[in-house]
């Protein structure tokens, strides 16, 4: 029997609705027999009837709505269709989720499940990574699990969490990749994982790109030159002790993330280590991102306007040969 | 004693609405009230910007005094007399307005963005619309509970009316079918822009059916006009009616803040019946129908005066928030907060 990352998301969300009552789940398409857009619910609001709602088109009334119900004692989960569409609800989840904890001492646990990243022919408006403005704004954990196992487990923990939490699922993965069974249980979060150790290069990444640096680090492997993969699992809050403790390692840092280049998760990692662990670094900190500009439909573009192997085998022979 | 009960009671029924009295005080304390925080704002005593329901008095008062224990108020910048109706003590707007730690807010937010969670009331953003999804979510929560009898009540103005959440939140509570209730009150100005540039259709009321609510218009100048609509439209949504949409018309007597001079409003328009002051207007109900005699009238000024004074004096004698002793946390799961040395 195997699981797929998209399977892991479904059960971990069944498992919710099984064992706890106050969960419900909100968005677009996701009742009835369709399931959602990606199937992510299919099965469950038959399962679990009347706690898996269909929504009308309103991303900001979506996550008005889960807000008001958090904060009268229930754990929704709103489904997103696509991370893209979250735009139309920043103001609610940045100015009145982010914000009402501080300002109120009222707890505000809403989850809000971002299918988050490109695929092939998706294009501008359903292909985006949008964990670098949610970081960025106070009040909010961020997540972005890279493994089946991370996204049963982080769900569950997400949901648990009395805070929103953004979770940010990567739609390459849903079907790409698989896992033997479910975890009993995870790595918390806010922790990164070392997944590959090595000690010539750190590739500090998360989401989809962990599979991209694994890639480069078996590839590299073949020359002797052992790269350390760090998922860092949640963009916020940033585990930075373990990748200080990376880079203690390796001396050299590479930074990758999907999402648009002007700051975000990469910069934030690269400013950490070069203030908090510049005694460490044998040579500059390096990032990639996606190209600064909108999203390409085709694949011949869209395969160059996102980080991968090929950039990223490039980028990491240029730091170590410095 | 007897002949004095009796003429109370004879008194009572000339009353045009069984709690005109008591809404009259609400009002009669919030005029007072903010004609101190203006004051006070005119010293240099408040930091940020005043706010005040000059002239809404009356819409406001009917917003909150048909609220109940379990009920959802969202109140937005002029509902100062809906937030006292329906609960909030004094001392908290007055500790918010004065920066007291001792406050709702503790100083991390000011003015009128305070709530009062133990009685039913949202602290609302200032993103205009915002906060209805979250009164739906609230009701819809306790309909998931089994929760019964209850109601959910937000403001707006004209000017909130035109937003893409304000349609998309007043759309979700009709779909969502939770016992919702919007007074929308059209004070002909949103900060300095007229009705002409804010819509186009004959009367916000007729959006009503649009959204499949029921829509009442009412003069929002008239005391007893405002308690009968205002009232029966949080009586119809309790007993399971549709989503009601109260639609009230005044003239904002004060500028959009205290640091508004309103010059843009033309002179004729004060003229007009709807700019009628509803405090002045009520009181004089009360003294043409003998409904308190004028020592009355007075006894209640000075009592009102005098809760003011003390809640001004209380805040005024409190701390304000030290920012190094400041807990700067924003989330309840403290394990999880960033950290950046």
């Amino acid at each position: 029997m195997s699981v797929t990352y998209l399977e892991a998301i479904r059960e971990a969300q069944a498992r919710l609705l099984r064992e706890d009552e106050r969960v419900f789940i909100y968005g677009q398409d996701i009742a009835g027999k369709f399931g959602g857009a990606f199937k992510a619910t299919k099965g469950l609001a038959e399962q679990f009837p009347g706690r898996v709602l269909n929504t009308p088109i309103s991303e900001d009334a979506m996550v008005g709505t889960a807000i008001g119900a958090a904060m009268e004692g229930m754990r929704p989960i709103v489904e997103m269709q696509f991370a893209d569409f979250s735009s139309i609800a920043l103001n609610q989840l940045l100015n009145n989720a982010g914000t009402q904890y501080w300002r109120t001492q009222t707890s505000c646990p809403i989850t809000v499940r971002l299918p988050s990243g490109g695929t092939k022919g998706s294009g501008p408006f359903h292909s985006q990574s949008m964990e670098g403005i949610y970081s960025h704004y106070p009040g909010l954990v961020v997540v972005a699990p890279a493994t089946v196992e991370d996204a049963y487990t982080m769900l569950i923990d997400a949901v648990a969490i009395d805070d929103p939490v953004i979770y940010c699922e990567h739609k390459y993965l849903y079907y790409h990749l698989k896992a033997d069974a479910l975890p009993k249980d995870g790595l918390p979060i806010g922790k990164a994982r070392v997944v590959r150790p090595g000690r010539d290069l750190s590739i500090v990444t998360y989401s989809a790109m962990v599979h991209e640096a694994l890639a480069v680090a078996q590839q590299f492997n073949a020359d002797g030159i052992e790269i350390e993969v760090v998922d860092l699992r949640s963009l916020k809050p940033l585990d930075t002790d373990t990748v200080l403790a990376s880079v203690a390692r390796t001396g050299r840092l590479l930074c990758v993330g999907e999402a648009f280049p002007w700051g975000g998760a990469t910069a934030e990692v690269i400013a950490r280590v070069a203030t908090e662990g510049f005694h460490l670094l044998d040579a500059a900190p390096a990032r990639i991102n996606a190209k600064d500009t909108p999203i390409p439909y085709h694949p011949n573009l869209w395969t160059e306007h996102r980080p991968n192997a090929k950039t990223i085998a490039a980028k990491s022979r240029q730091i170590l040969a410095e | 004693m007897l002949q004095t009960a009796e003429r109370g009671a004879a008194k009572e029924s000339n009353a045009p609405h069984p709690r005109y009295l008591e809404a009259f005080r609400w009002m009669l304390q919030t005029r007072v009230f903010e004609e101190k925080l203006t004051s006070l704002y005119r010293g240099g005593q408040i930091t940020g910007g005043v706010y005040i329901g000059r002239g809404q008095e009356a819409v406001s008062t009917a917003c909150g005094l048909f609220l109940q224990k379990g009920d959802i108020l969202a109140p937005l910048i002029r509902d100062q007399a809906a937030r006292a109706a329906f609960g909030e003590p004094l001392i908290n707007v007055t500790r918010t307005y004065l920066g007291s730690r001792q406050g709702p807010m503790r100083g991390r937010d000011g003015n009128i963005h305070r709530g009062c969670a133990e009685a039913g009331q949202l602290a609302m953003i200032s993103h205009l619309g915002a906060m209805i999804p979250v009164v739906v979510g609230k009701l819809l929560a306790k309909k998931m509970k089994g929760e019964k009898g209850f109601v959910g009540l937000t403001t707006l103005g004209e000017g909130g009316m035109q937003t893409g959440a304000t349609h998309e939140g007043l759309n979700m509570a009709a779909v969502e079918k939770v016992p919702f209730v919007v007074v929308v009150t059209n004070n002909h100005f949103a900060y300095s822009t007229t009705n002409d540039r804010q819509f186009a259709c004959a009367h916000l009321v007729d959006r009503a059916p649009g959204y499949g609510y029921e829509g009442h218009k009412v003069d929002g100048t008239d005391l007893a006009a405002c308690l009968e609509v205002i009232g029966g439209a949080v009586k119809r949504a309790r007993d399971g009616g549709p989503p009601q949409l109260v639609v009230a018309s005044t003239l904002r007597l004060a500028g959009h803040g205290e640091h508004d001079d309103a010059s843009y409003v033309p002179p004729e328009m004060r003229k007009e019946a709807w700019a009628q002051d509803s405090v002045q207007r009520a009181e004089q109900l009360i003294i043409d129908r003998g409904l308190l005699d004028p020592e009355t009238l007075k006894q209640w000024r000075a009592e009102v005066v005098a809760e003011v004074e003390k809640a001004v004096e209380t805040a005024q004698r409190e701390g304000a928030p030290v920012g190094n002793e400041e807990d700067w946390c924003a989330l309840s799961t403290r394990e999880l907060m960033d950290t950046i040395s």
